[in-house]
């Protein structure tokens, strides 16, 4: 792909379709009123030129016509805006259920990790039929993420994780685009998606460069190195200096200053770097900062990690239905490989 | 170029020629320190024409570099440096004070019979705060460089980048202020200048959209200077705003600085159109079809304008629910828009045209325009802009309505009004084959870039996938043809000067007071104060019953 002259991209997603359709109906609008405007405006300027022997009477006519207009226009641009926003909704909204990969972009490379801790630079590999979701960080600048074949794009901020997601349905090899302007190569700050049948998928990962650890371990052992847990213990545990960590995520965390935030990835981070920045209601201000010391992707790895400490404890009943069942929705993100970990975790947390 | 007009006329009929605002005085000094709205006209033209080429040249050399793929003809640094430089040239120094610094300041006052602007000196300042700020901002760019492209997005600029950041910034600051107070001049001109009998619905259209653009300068701008303030507290003092590191937002930048740049893009284009207005009543000898709904489409865009910053910013992190406010009021910006496209060709109806120069380039802007506010819905509507954003389609977009429709406007403008301001008509042969190469050009460059954007080419690429060159390969012929284009009329406008037919002081037989004057005109406009008892664009078929 891509070395040949082409005037339509590859479609290879499930947006790809959705997308065109409604490009497609506006190139066709737009055809038919830019030929309407330049018909009407070649019409009268050659009729009414000043050589022709024509009726130029002034007559008066309100403004009926461009009341016409809007009355016209008004409904056709509401239906376009709510076509797009339903497309949009679909680009932007992941399936529960999609395969996570963690993204970090730095100038002038695309580093990806997978569930299994497989990690690759500027190539991602992932099978069709299977919706993918990408949780995504930058180390500096801004940066964006396109794959012009899915049709999809989403900056990759520095400081807040940002995610897109898509299901791939063509295999094959497509371009990956950085689009936001990041300095001096960024035009080549480019990868490739390797699109590959689900078989050749489960062969590509089993594959003999042999995968790394999943990041939740990764993300257990640097929580043991930074000794995280000297203050974070489990909530029946006596001593604890900090919250607890366990069902922290997706939960609602009381702040000191009365407000609450959902804890996300971002929340989770920041709590790391910087914790000052959001005080949890109920605890002194004694954890260390942590920026500069752990990388971006060490971050990820912890929240991969805490996101395996157990689903959101709202009450009590919804803990202990948790503890039932323990791959709930929410803690779906965490790497298939830890799963069992996480069962762990959250049963030791139940009785 | 004044020089010339001295010499010919001055010589050889220095008793026939009326005292007028250009034989006035002679001297150097005379023109630097010349309140005279219309010798102030006359500077812009200058600076501006002096800028305009310097932006066109980075073109041209960034168009060459990309008729090939690799990138072989300058290294990446250069070429970043050399796009940024075009950006900011042709936003800040050309096409923001353009059409108000050189028509506006020459017509404003004389279109609503006034004697000069509410504010003689502080439009001089005005000028030489563009000025400094412009050589400031080229000297910098020039000598080191800037390579954050004109939106200056954090934290690349606050910290990354290893370029003159800080410096160029301050140049624009500069120049801000320069639109800050052409702004206040315009809006006091207008209110308290007008002479007797010219009520508002008397105006011209060109004084209308000039004032809705000055209030778009007056409260857009200081938003602007604020955020260049802010980068400069980051860069230089290390207080954490944008940067994450330091505990900034680097998203915040983008909203500061898309709420004075959006509205920016109608400071640019509000002018085109009412210049468009004027070209397309005097060239069909008609009434402006809808006359007040064109002027309340102006305002209307002047408010709207403030409300779809975020349409810049869908993929940006920004929520979906956001996202879908921007979207439906960028889809109501285009209705007033079009309002305005279509009173414009229902002009035509029942007139008597004449294919002067001026109204060729009025023809083409809305060929351009049309296609350029066309392509915005496509970037307004979420789903699609997903995938365009920040591709070449967005770069002709932009190119379309900015280049298409101010310059377009702005060159049709100069034409129209070049008898009045130098009392010299042009060879019209070249003049029209001028427009209509301008126009080819225009399409070949920037259409193919439409399908660039749409296979996924990201704007600001130095090197680029080989299955785009074809395209790229049209595009950097169509700019080729477009440079020499440009290049024709800056050649015959000067050689005019000096050999170019006497103008009358109405040589289109148009309505509207500055025609109604002698051309040149004398230094206070009119001999006696107006008495206004027309509408504006008052034709009348009959030659017998004409005004004056
Ligand atoms: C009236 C004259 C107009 C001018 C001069 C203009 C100019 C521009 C410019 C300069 C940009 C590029 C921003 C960048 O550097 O990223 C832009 C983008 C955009 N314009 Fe316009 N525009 C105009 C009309 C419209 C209209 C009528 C619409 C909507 C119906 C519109 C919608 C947009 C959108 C949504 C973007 C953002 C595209 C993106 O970044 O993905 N514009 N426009
Ligand atoms: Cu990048």
């Amino acid at each position: 792909m891509n070395t040949e002259f082409q005037i339509f991209p590859d479609a290879a997603s499930t947006a790809a379709g959705q997308v065109d359709a409604l490009y497609l109906f506006l190139v066709v609008l737009s055809v038919v009123l830019s030929a309407f405007v330049a018909g009407l405006i070649t019409y009268l300027a050659i009729h009414y030129r000043r050589a022709n022997k024509v009726n130029r009477e002034y007559v008066d006519h309100g403004n009926t016509i461009e009341f016409m207009a809007m009355a016209i226009s008004f409904p056709i641009l509401m239906g376009i805006f709510l076509w797009g926003a339903k497309v949009c909704f679909f680009l932007f909204r992941a399936p529960e259920h999609a395969m996570p990969i963690t993204v970090v972009a730095k100038q002038w490379m695309w580093k990806f990790q997978h569930a299994d801790g497989r990690r690759e630079i500027d190539t991602l590999h992932i099978p069709t039929g299977q919706p993918v979701k990408l949780t995504m960080v930058s180390q500096d600048v801004i940066h964006s993420f396109f794959v012009p074949a899915f049709r999809t794009k989403q900056d990759v901020l520095p400081g807040r994780y940002t995610s897109t997601w898509f299901e791939a349905t063509e295999p094959g090899e497509y371009r990956l685009y950085c689009a936001e302007y990041c300095g001096t190569n960024h035009s080549r700050m480019i990868g490739r998606v390797i699109v590959q049948s689900p078989d050749d998928f489960a062969r590509w990962m089993s594959g003999d460069a042999a995968s790394d650890e999943p990041p939740a371990e990764t993300g257990r052992k640097l929580f043991e190195q930074y000794q995280c847990g000297t203050c974070h213990r489990p909530a029946n545990e006596e001593g604890a200096r900090g919250p607890t960590l366990e069902g922290l995520f997706q939960s609602r965390v009381p702040l000191a200053g009365g407000q609450t935030v959902a804890a996300d990835e971002t929340y989770i981070r920041e709590s790391i770097l910087r914790p000052a920045q959001k005080q949890v209601a109920g605890y002194q201000q004694i954890m260390p900062t942590y920026e500069g010391q752990i990388s971006e992707e060490g971050v990820m790895h912890l929240i991969a990690y805490i996101k395996t400490l157990g689903a959101p404890a709202a009450t009590s009943s919804a803990a202990a239905a948790a503890g039932g069942q323990p791959a709930t929705p929410v803690a779906e993100p965490a790497a298939p490989a830890s799963q069992d970990n996480a069962a762990n975790e959250t049963e030791g947390n139940t009785p | 170029m004044t020089g010339e007009i001295a010499s010919t006329t001055g010589a050889a009929l220095p008793q026939h020629e009326p005292k007028n605002y250009l034989n006035a005085a002679w001297t150097v000094r005379s023109w630097l320190l010349t309140v005279d709205h219309k010798r102030i006209g006359l500077l812009y033209l200058a600076g501006i024409s002096f800028f305009f080429l310097l932006g066109g040249a980075a073109a041209v050399v960034f168009r060459l570099e990309l008729m090939t793929p690799q990138g072989d003809l300058v290294e990446a640094e250069t070429y970043n440096k050399l796009f940024t430089l075009h950006g900011i040239i042709m936003i800040f120094f050309f096409l923001v004070p353009g059409i108000p610094g050189v028509l506006g300041n020459f017509l404003v006052p004389i279109m609503i019979g006034a004697r000069d602007m509410a504010f003689p000196k502080l439009n001089l300042m005005s000028w030489y705060l563009f000025m400094i700020g412009g050589c400031f901002t080229l000297y910098v760019t020039i000598s080191g460089g800037v390579d954050t492209g004109w939106t200056f997005y954090t934290p690349y600029s606050s910290t990354y980048s290893n370029t003159y950041v800080m410096a160029t910034a301050v140049g624009i600051f500069i120049t801000g202020f320069s639109s800050i107070l052409t702004g206040l001049n315009f809006i006091v001109t207008v209110h308290k200048m007008r002479c007797p009998g010219m009520t508002w619905f008397r105006l011209p259209l060109f004084i209308w959209a000039n004032y809705a653009t000055a209030l778009i300068m007056v409260l857009g701008t200081p938003v602007l200077a604020i955020t260049i303030l802010l980068v400069a507290l980051e860069r230089g003092l290390g207080i954490g705003i944008f940067d994450p590191r330091l505990g900034g937002d680097p998203v915040l930048f983008q909203h500061l600085f898309w709420f004075y740049s959006h509205p920016a893009v109608y400071i640019m284009v509000l002018p085109a159109m009412g210049v468009i207005s004027e070209l397309v009543a005097a060239f069909s000898r008609n009434r402006v079809f809808g006359y007040k709904l064109v002027a309340f489409a102006s305002l209307a865009i002047a408010v709207l304008g403030f409300l779809v910053w975020g349409h810049h910013m869908f993929v940006s992190g920004q929520s979906l629910y956001a996202g879908m406010v921007f979207s439906v009021l960028s889809m109501l910006i285009a209705i007033p828009s079009a309002i305005k496209v279509f009173n414009w060709a229902l002009t035509l109806w029942r007139g008597e045209i004449t294919f002067h120069t001026p109204l060729l380039y009025a023809l083409g802007f809305l060929g351009l325009f049309t296609i350029g506010g066309l392509t915005g819905l496509f970037l307004a509507t979420l789903g699609v802009d997903v995938h365009v954003h920040d591709t070449y389609f967005v770069v002709a977009h932009f190119h379309y309505v900015m280049v298409g429709g101010t310059v377009m406007a702005y060159l049709g403008g100069i034409h129209y009004w070049w008898p009045k301001m130098t009392g010299r008509m042009y060879p019209e042969g070249w003049a029209r084959f001028s427009a209509v190469l301008v126009f080819v050009g225009f399409n070949l460059t920037f259409f193919p870039q439409f399908i660039l954007g749409y296979l996924g080419m990201p704007r600001r690429y130095h090197v680029y996938d080989e299955g785009f060159q074809v395209l790229n390969v049209m595009s950097s012929a169509g700019a080729s043809i477009l440079g020499i284009a440009y290049l024709f009329p800056i050649t015959y406008l000067i050689w005019s000067l000096k050999y170019g037919e006497k103008a009358s002081a109405n040589p289109w037989n148009a309505v509207g007071l500055e025609w109604m004057t002698p051309s040149p005109p004398p230094t206070e406009n009119f001999t006696e104060t107006p008495i206004v008892d027309f509408e504006a664009y008052e034709y009348h078929r009959n030659p017998a019953d004409a005004h004056g």
